[in-house]
């Protein structure tokens, strides 16, 4: 059980280093008081639609500022108005405050800023997915475990260890999840 | 809401106010205050919300007044036949238990008197009791030369009831007559334009209004353009008759003592007040009125010409610059106002109950500030003239600043301060589930809201923009909506505006107008239109949190307004506060 309460801390620790960083403000923390039996995925599920969603209009407003014949700023505002919302509903706080810079560059009509801003605002939003996938797999890793463990003790009235494979596997997780293993006991 | 009763003291929270408002007054205005000396030293109510009240209509004089006064002006008058509707004081409104008995005074006397049966078509004492000597024109009052009149009931009881008016006066820009009807309507502004240019929620006057009522008095304004406004508010107070200031009040023979005080106290013997910004403090002047002696009915330890608490007063009904020239145009324009609001088609002020007390204390006021002036009273104060002149001397910039009531500026105070005002909102009964829309074009916003409402409890329908907002609406009778402002094809503001349209016309023509077409007969909110459409509460979602945009919300017709994101706690608020 140890090794499971170690990775839930880790969860806890990389959570709130990523409050600490700014990537997620208070409003991640709403969403996730929306998980429960029913939905109990759903940060994940909203991530996923932002990830969809940030890609395309990031997308969009690249195209657009290449426009020889003239930059379309009009849509460009729009996008940024779309981003700015989304990312505020997630709680996503510096994709967001890239967003608000990068509106006063729209609103300027300055393209070379505007470029500029776009950079910035990718490469938040890389930093928001990444992050926030490593989250979710610690997430995941440490669920499964616990899964697993429970399935485990209450299979095995002897206790004994659990199947290599599995631990293999879940160690595989965890590691990949930026996690390091402990010293099994 | 609670109401709270607790004692204070209505010259400092006058004074104070006034002091508030002239700390941070960027612009050449004098302030004053002015509070009559029968007004009770020591009164029993809830004085937040009086103090609420009273900088809320500050701070809106202020900010409509680019140059001259703001003032407040308080006095006894006797109970107002509104009263009566839900007295709890068991009066049975007979003059002689609330009324100011008076030591007849000079020529102000005839004056007043004289206003009083001027006006025409007034009835209720409220309008007699402006001036605090109507004693002489009430024929039925028992009046009794330096003698309180004191009936059997009143002196057993361990507190009574005094109403006490005040008025909140300004030279500013006045409104026009056309938004007068709609002034204490929430979030209703004279214009959009004028929202825009004076900021302000829109919300002041109708929270200010509900209080007053609440607390069991009225709101009502008179005013004119280019001249100026005043907004009075009458309300009852209790007062204890064992207060510490009571000179043995309970013996009217003592009371007939304090005939003799007054006139030979000059320093300090008037509740006025007057400041100018960036002085240094209050000034408190002089103005040697020598008023003689009121006495009060209310058996209470009253003000006196002694200084009590530095706050010795005078009773100066009438406004104390008078030896300006503004404020001679101001109530000769306050009488054509007065006119003005006669003959035009009777505003619906501030009640419901009794339009008429509207336009008669507007003409009652305008008629006697008229009468008043000319009655030339000792009031007036050369002190007062010289330093309003030399303060305007002063170089100031001007830059409009005022205190705000704080519920104005946030949605969620808002709840605060408004649970009570939605009481009279019709909303589907509680056996059904309300039924909530909402009004979102951004996949993760709706995604993220109708999660939220769901953990709360609640299947909401979603839309994503005004155009299918107001087909939803001219569909499906809902309880609640929640609008985003900024959204393609028709944004909120505008879906709301045809909402509201239809709900103060009974028919959809305006959406018509914008093409939407309108909805088939068979659709079950349309009804016959026996009934008005009843109003549906809708809370703007903002992303915008600047101010601007809150006022462009309530000026649209919004209730209120949600900040982005959308979290919990916001709904959970708003839910409580708009759904039954």
């Amino acid at each position: 059980m140890d090794f499971v309460n170690q990775l839930q801390r880790k969860f806890i620790d990389y959570s709130s280093s990523l409050h600490r960083e700014g990537i997620v403000d208070d409003q991640f923390t709403q969403l996730r008081k929306l998980e429960d039996e029913n939905s109990p995925h759903f940060v994940m599920e909203v991530a996923s639609l932002f990830f969809e969603d940030c890609e395309k209009l990031i997308n969009n407003m690249a195209i657009a500022l290449e426009q020889k014949q003239g930059v379309d700023f009009k849509q460009i505002e729009e996008c940024i108005h779309q981003l700015k919302g989304s990312s505020s509903s997630i709680g996503a706080m510096r994709v967001k405050n890239a967003c608000i810079a990068f509106r006063s560059f729209s609103g300027a009509q300055n393209r070379e800023g505007c470029l500029r801003c776009l950079q910035q605002l990718s490469h938040e939003y890389s930093l928001l997915k990444n992050k926030l996938q490593t989250l979710f797999r610690v997430s995941v890793a440490s669920r499964c475990l616990y899964v697993c463990l429970v399935i485990f003790c209450r299979g095995n009235e002897h206790a004994e260890p659990f199947p290599d494979v599995l631990v293999f596997q879940l160690e595989k997780q965890i590691v990949a999840a930026g996690g390091s293993i402990p010293r099994v006991h | 809401m609670k109401l709270e009763a607790t004692k204070f003291r209505p010259r400092e929270v006058v004074k104070h106010v006034l002091q508030t408002a002239a700390a941070s007054l960027q612009k050449i205005l004098t302030l004053e205050g002015n509070v009559a000396d029968d007004v009770p030293i020591e009164v029993i109510g809830d004085v937040l919300r009086i103090r609420q009240i009273l900088t809320n209509l500050i701070s809106n004089a202020i900010k409509f007044t680019h140059e001259g006064k703001v003032g407040v002006k308080l006095y006894v008058v006797p109970e107002p036949p509104f009263a009566k509707e839900g007295s709890q004081h068991g009066s049975d409104g007979s003059t002689a238990n609330q009324t100011t008995t008076n030591v007849p005074k000079e020529e102000t006397c005839t004056s007043t008197s004289q206003t009083s049966s001027d006006q025409r078509g007034f009835h209720g004492k409220k309008h007699e009791g402006s001036c605090q000597n109507r004693s002489q024109s009430e024929p039925g009052t028992p009046v009794m030369n330096g003698k309180i009149d004191v009936t059997e009931e009143q002196a057993e009881l361990p507190e009574t009831t005094v109403w006490i008016r005040c008025d909140v006066y300004d030279t500013g820009i006045g409104i026009p007559e056309n938004a007068l009807p709609t002034l204490f309507k929430k979030y209703m502004q004279v214009s959009a334009d004028h929202a825009r240019k004076y900021g302000g929620t829109g919300l002041g006057l109708a929270i200010c209004k509900q209080l007053v009522e609440l607390m069991g008095g009225r709101l009502t304004v008179s005013s004119r353009v280019h001249c100026g406004s005043t907004f009075t508010f009458i309300l009852p107070y209790k007062v204890s008759l064992s207060c510490d200031h009571s000179d043995d009040s309970d013996d009217p023979d003592d009371l007939s003592d304090m005939d003799d005080h007054g006139d030979s106290d000059d320093d300090a013997t008037n509740g006025f007040f007057q400041f100018q910004p960036r002085t240094l403090g209050s000034l408190f002047s002089s103005n040697g009125s020598s008023r003689t002696q009121k006495l009060l009915a209310h058996n209470i330890g009253h003000v006196n010409s002694h200084k009590i608490n530095g706050f010795s007063e005078n009773y100066c009904s009438f406004p104390t610059s008078n030896g300006q020239a503004k404020e001679m145009d101001l109530v000769e324009d306050a009488c054509s106002v007065a006119e003005a609001l006669e003959i035009s088609s009777e505003p619906e002020c501030s009640f419901s109950h009794s339009p008429d007390h509207d336009s008669e204390s507007a003409i009652c006021r305008g008629r006697r500030h008229h009468n008043d002036v000319n009655a030339e009273n000792k009031v007036s104060s050369i002190d007062v003239s010289t330093y309003s002149e030399t303060s305007r001397e002063v170089d100031v910039k001007v830059k409009i600043s005022e205190p705000q009531l704080p519920a104005e500026r946030q949605g969620r105070s808002d709840s605060g301060s408004q649970s009570t005002l939605n009481t009279s909102q019709e909303v589907s009964n509680s056996i059904s589930k309300p039924k909530i829309l909402l009004v979102e074009d951004n996949k993760i916003n709706v995604l993220v809201t109708q999660s939220m409402m769901k953990q709360l409890g609640h299947t909401i329908d979603v839309v994503n923009n005004g155009v299918q907002a107001v087909r939803a609406v001219q569909c499906r009778s809902y309880d609640l909506v929640l609008m985003d402002v900024c959204m393609p094809v028709m944004d909120g503001l505008q879906a709301t505006r045809l909402i509201r349209s239809f709900e103060e016309t009974g028919n959809w023509d305006a959406a018509a107008k914008a093409g939407i077409e309108r909805p088939s007969p068979s659709s079950d909110s349309l009804q016959p239109d026996c009934t008005p459409p009843k109003h549906i509460p809708i809370i703007a979602m903002t992303a915008n949190a600047l101010s601007e945009s809150a006022e462009e919300c309530f000026a649209n017709g919004m209730d209120s307004f949600v900040s982005k994101p959308v979290t919990f706690q916001k709904l959970k608020e708003c839910l409580e506060q708009y759904l039954p």
